[in-house]
């Protein structure tokens, strides 16, 4: 009886016979190659990804100029204007069509009075002079500590650096790329990639007090350019922050001692520990700008350890008594 | 021309599109950039179920919701209009549906005749319904806008984001989100079997919405006259409400295609008139209506009878800042994840059983992924129920004389894994992040012996139990991180008269 399972295979003809013989071989063939071309004696291919280095952002040091300038007054437009002015004018630092990224600290959701992040006037300020001094673009960024959008909202600084003409720049997480530090104990770490992409850093910190290394100022600063796990570096504070100022020699340093927070540092948070000092500093050399900012939290460089590693280390003078200081009231 | 594009099938597809683009359009504004005062839970406040459910557990009906009082007093009059032009899972499900139905050859019409499986939608509205009448809230589970809220909220939009810092700066991660993401998937695959599966036959918000147009003033009807039972009507209707026989208005989502497929025009919609058919029945027994409420009766011990948040405090339940006591907390959270999507820091997540199995999605801080912000009160203001009540930063702070800050939770040390009691080496991040002034986190600076026997100075951490509001920002950064060596646990919230330790505070 017919069933559909008795249907019958036809025989093979030579022809059949040669191109099932050809296609068995010649997937064979494609099998034996992948195994061949693939076979590897690691469980996993490692994508080597590249390992950037920072570029040296300062200009040439001209004696002509004083080497810190400290501007006190009331308004911090004219403060940072007179300090930046007295060391060589913007001209000096930012060429025309660079592009200059700014790295204030905005770490914390917190207001301008709380004194825990830099002044959003003194962050536009620099965001003028640099388009002033014709950069191609000026980006204002930071790693922040709390919720990024919060802190650079709430601090006043988003506001300010749009309406000066300057923009915002977040690092997303695929914005981090591996950079070796070429530190004693900061070795490859995950940056913003801005840091590679712009042609002058300008580092804004503020004056705060700060538990574990007495004081968090232009050096501590830029732990804002890390991403990753960067809370290990508190193990050893006073070498990663050396470490740090070794790998990134920003162009110019402006320190904003507007507002002072001396107690409860670095979040703040209360009124009565912040001190206003109204005052404004300029400098090229790391250091000597680290060192004046220790008077407001009435500390010693010998009480900050990372002062002197800097200094053995050939960063900066951090006695800048002995350098050129001009003062300036406005 | 204007004629032909006019028609009404393309005036519920430009209501759909437009209700469908506001629902994503509200969640994307849910966040700290964009919130800025737009009723941003205006959805599931639209919700009638979500109103009658919470008022069946603690008899109010709380600020927005008396917003749903526009779709039930609109579907007394027009019907089940809710579903087919306004309800985004309806929506969705029903492209969803189109789209599986073009893809191979079916028979539509066979596919969108009424079925007696689309009764089991009011036996699940029956359980919830019992259940809430009893005092627990678990609508939540079932209800359309909630689920897809939810599922937007936890799923689609963080994995639609895929780090690629489009939509959130910082990659979102929810416990148990792919869970809610496959279920969300689920009931968009149930539409390849049957159109609107979901809507038709598991909706409890669908059975409200069937009992309330049960008989509404304006509906479709047949001219018995002029029908010549083609049943071209049935192919591309929506509800699966019988439009060729006896038109089943329960059933019915307005979706008006019978109307226009009908060559004979032989349907309308409004007033019945001489020739009309009559309509079908409610299509829900009283014996399985009563069934299903003793069901729920029983269900509703049982589910009590286990530890939950409420019957002891549990350490992992932290709930966001301005919730409510336990007790009414379940009462009042309709797990829709709202907050969870508006929390800047991914601190909130939707617990699994934590909280027991009444507590199951509803918000809890996981202080290793995220913490709670000092100064950001938004998910208070985001919930449509009041299971977190709105907060100002002032009163979230403590700031007023005589006020203290609300306190989520604790802060405490294991001095096994915290590096400077276990390791003699320098940290304090935890002392750094605390965000209270004078901070909650002192430390005590010591001389320790090394191993080799060289001293060393170190600052060991403490808590302050007054000062610290539970914000977790301490467990978030501990470099310890796979397990942080300083954890916040539930105990000491505000909110509980229970859950509490320090006899003088």
């Amino acid at each position: 009886m017919a069933s559909k399972h008795n249907k019958k295979e036809e025989g093979c003809s030579r022809r059949q016979f040669l191109l099932r013989t050809a296609a068995a071989c010649g997937l064979s063939a494609v099998a034996g190659a992948w195994g061949y071309v693939f076979y590897s004696k690691e469980p996993v291919r490692t994508s080597a990804s590249k390992i950037y280095t920072f570029r040296d952002y300062r200009v040439e040091d001209k004696k002509i100029y004083p080497q810190l300038a400290v501007a006190r007054g009331k308004d911090a437009d004219k403060m940072v204007r007179a300090a930046i002015e007295r060391i060589g004018g913007m001209g000096r630092f930012v060429s025309p069509g660079e592009k200059v990224l700014l790295k204030p600290n905005a770490a914390w959701d917190r207001q301008p009075e709380q004194a825990a992040n830099t002044n959003p006037a003194v962050v536009a300020s620099v965001v003028r002079l640099c388009l002033e001094a014709r950069a191609s673009e000026v980006w204002v960024t930071d790693v922040s500590v709390n919720d990024p959008y919060r802190c650079f909202a709430r601090s006043g600084i988003e506001d300010a650096v749009k309406r000066a003409g300057g923009k915002i720049r977040l690092a997303a997480e695929n914005d981090f790329v591996l950079t070796d530090l070429k530190g004693e104990s900061l070795k490859v770490w995950p940056v913003s990639r801005f840091y590679h992409q712009a042609d002058k850093v300008i580092n804004l910190p503020i004056v705060k007090h700060h538990s574990l290394s007495k004081c968090t100022m232009a050096m501590k600063n830029l732990y804002g350019s890390l991403g990753g796990q960067r809370n290990r570096l508190h193990q050893d504070i006073n070498t990663a922050i050396a470490d740090l100022a070794s790998a990134i020699r920003p162009t110019l340093t402006v320190m904003d001692a507007t507002r002072v927070l001396m107690r409860n540092g670095p979040t703040g948070g209360n009124l009565s520990d912040v001190a206003i000092e109204n005052t404004v500093i300029a400098g090229t050399d790391l250091v000597a700008v680290e060192a004046y900012g220790l008077r407001f939290l009435n500390l010693q460089a010998a009480d900050v350890p990372f002062i002197g590693m800097a200094e053995k280390r050939g960063l900066g003078i951090s006695d800048w008594k002995s350098l050129n200081v001009a003062e300036i009231n406005v | 021309m204007m004629a032909r594009l006019l028609t009404l099938r393309n005036i519920r597809r430009s209501y759909a599109v437009f209700f469908i683009l506001l629902f994503v359009l509200l969640l994307w504004l849910t966040g700290f950039r964009r919130i800025r005062g737009y009723e941003t839970p205006l959805f599931l406040e639209l919700d009638p179920l979500v109103a009658v459910a919470s008022f069946l557990t603690s008899w109010t009906v709380y600020k927005g919701l008396a917003l749903s009082l526009i779709i039930i007093i609109g579907t007394l009059f027009f019907g089940r209009f809710f579903c087919s032009w306004i309800c985004p899972l309806g929506i969705i499900n029903q492209v969803a549906g189109s789209i599986f139905n073009k893809l191979r050859a079916v028979d539509t019409v066979a596919l969108n005749s009424y079925r007696s499986l689309y009764r089991l939608k009011y036996y699940i509205l029956a359980v919830l319904g019992v259940i809430a009448a009893l005092g627990s809230l678990q609508i939540g589970l079932f209800d359309p806008i909630s689920l897809i809220t939810r599922s937007f909220a936890i799923s689609v939009l963080p994995g639609l984001n895929n780090n690629s810092g489009r939509l959130y700066l910082k990659q979102p991660l929810f416990h148990g989100g792919t869970f809610l993401g496959m279920i969300f998937l689920a009931v968009l695959f149930a539409n390849r079997f049957l159109p609107r599966f979901w809507c038709r036959a598991v909706c409890p918000l669908g059975a409200l919405l069937g009992l309330l147009s049960f008989r509404p003033f304006f509906s479709i009807w047949r001219d018995v006259d002029r029908c010549t039972d083609c049943k071209k009507c049935l192919a591309h209707c929506h509800g699966g409400c019988d439009p060729d026989t006896a038109v089943r208005t329960a059933e019915c989502h307005l979706c008006l295609n019978c109307i226009e497929d009908c060559p004979e025009d032989a349907i309308h919609y409004g007033l019945s008139s001489l020739s009309s058919s009559v309509h079908g029945p409610l299509d829900v027994g009283r014996r399985r209506l009563i069934e299903s409420a003793v069901a729920g009766a029983l269900v509703f011990p049982v589910m009590r009878s286990t530890i939950s948040s409420k019957t002891a405090p549990q350490y992992r339940v932290i709930r966001p800042p301005g919730s409510i006591r336990e007790e009414d907390f379940l009462r009042r959270c309709i797990k829709c994840g709202k907050c969870m999507k508006v929390c800047p820091t991914n601190a909130i997540h939707p617990a699994l059983l934590e909280a027991g199995f009444e507590g199951i999605w509803t918000p809890v801080l996981i202080n290793s992924i995220g913490y709670c912000e000092y100064n950001c009160v938004l998910c208070s203001h985001v919930c449509p129920t009041g299971a977190i009540t709105p907060l100002t930063v002032e009163k979230k702070l403590g700031k007023a004389a005589g006020q203290k800050p609300v306190k989520i939770g604790t802060a405490f040390y294991d001095r096994g894994r915290c590096l400077p009691w276990a390791m003699n080496t320098d940290c304090i991040v935890c002392e750094e992040v605390c965000p209270t002034s004078p901070k909650a986190i002192w430390f005590e600076t010591v001389e320790v012996q090394l191993r080799n026997g060289a001293k060393k100075i170190l600052k060991q951490p403490r808590v302050d139990p007054n000062l610290c509001i539970g914000c977790g920002i301490c467990e978030n950064k501990c470099p310890i991180h796979d397990y942080p060596a300083v954890r916040v646990t539930s105990i000491g919230e505000t909110r509980s008269s229970i859950n509490q330790m320090i006899l003088k505070s």
